[in-house]
């Protein structure tokens, strides 16, 4: 769980439209950290991917239930938390998209995205209380800026 | 949004621009090629140039297009992935199903073969 108290929250409905909605939020948030574009992308497309899963397979598309997203730092860190009010799912049985048989599925890659992009993701499932999903990523520039932090504390 | 769509030797050449992200461009990706096809067209060609972000939804639309193509005997093709699109087809494993291209003239030529 997020160490820190997160900086970002952003709550939506289960509207696929919402998923444009979302990003330009966090991107617009995460412009204060000058990260390469590079980091930018990957983070950006793993957010998408993350908040559609949660729209479309998570809530099911049910608009009374909400998507929310929360952003912060821990230990040098970004941390991002996707929550969603479904029953989630076995993650042992999500196809490989990279097996031959799978190559040609119009679904299915959402996950192996985030996994690539990402230096960490993981999945609570909590049967009372939805769907968490969080993700880490190690950033240099907030590295850097953690040490200078604990460094002027020091003194 | 319409995807624009010229036509060179018989190919039909897509020119996508901006998102073919969920529900940004990935339906105007399925109508664009859907449209194509049902004009008789089997020979398509995908211009990425233009394409600033695509997600797996996207992506997905591209491997739906490639198999209702080549499906009904044709071939469709991919010309200047942008170095992020190329990523995503590098990590999807799809660099090995698209034929990719850099250069119009020679993906013309290339559906002569």
């Amino acid at each position: 769980m997020m160490k820190s108290e997160p900086k970002v929250h952003v709550e939506v409905e289960s509207r696929l439209e919402n998923v444009e909605l979302v990003q330009i939020a966090i991107e617009s948030s995460l412009a204060q950290l000058d990260l390469s574009e590079d980091d930018a992308h990957q983070i950006g497309t793993s957010i998408r991917e993350a908040v559609a899963n949660a729209i479309k397979h998570g809530n099911r598309g049910d608009v009374s239930k909400l998507v929310k997203v929360e952003l912060g730092i821990d230990n040098g860190d970004l941390l991002i938390r996707v929550h969603d009010q479904g029953v989630g799912f076995d993650e042992d049985g999500v196809p490989n998209p990279l097996e031959p048989e799978n190559l040609l599925r119009r679904n299915g890659r959402g996950i192996l995205l985030m996994k690539q992009y990402m230096d960490q993701i993981e999945y609570t499932f909590q049967p009372e209380n939805g769907t968490v999903l969080e993700m880490r990523k190690e950033l240099a520039v907030l590295r850097s800026n953690s040490a200078k932090q604990q460094e002027e504390e020091k003194q | 949004m319409k995807i624009p769509a010229r036509h060179r030797q018989g190919i039909t050449i897509l020119e996508p621009k901006g998102k073919i992200t969920i529900g940004v461009g990935d339906v105007a990706l399925r109508e664009a090629v859907h449209e194509a096809l049902e004009a008789g067209s089997t020979k398509i060609l995908i211009n990425l140039k233009d394409v600033s972000t695509i997600d797996s939804s996207g992506i997905g639309e591209l491997v739906s297009a490639y198999t209702s193509v080549t499906n009904r005997g044709g071939a469709l093709r991919l010309l200047h992935l942008p170095p992020k699109v190329q990523d995503i087809l590098q990590i999807t494993q799809l660099v090995t199903v698209f034929e990719v291209l850099d250069d119009e003239e020679e993906a013309v030529a290339s559906f002569a073969d």
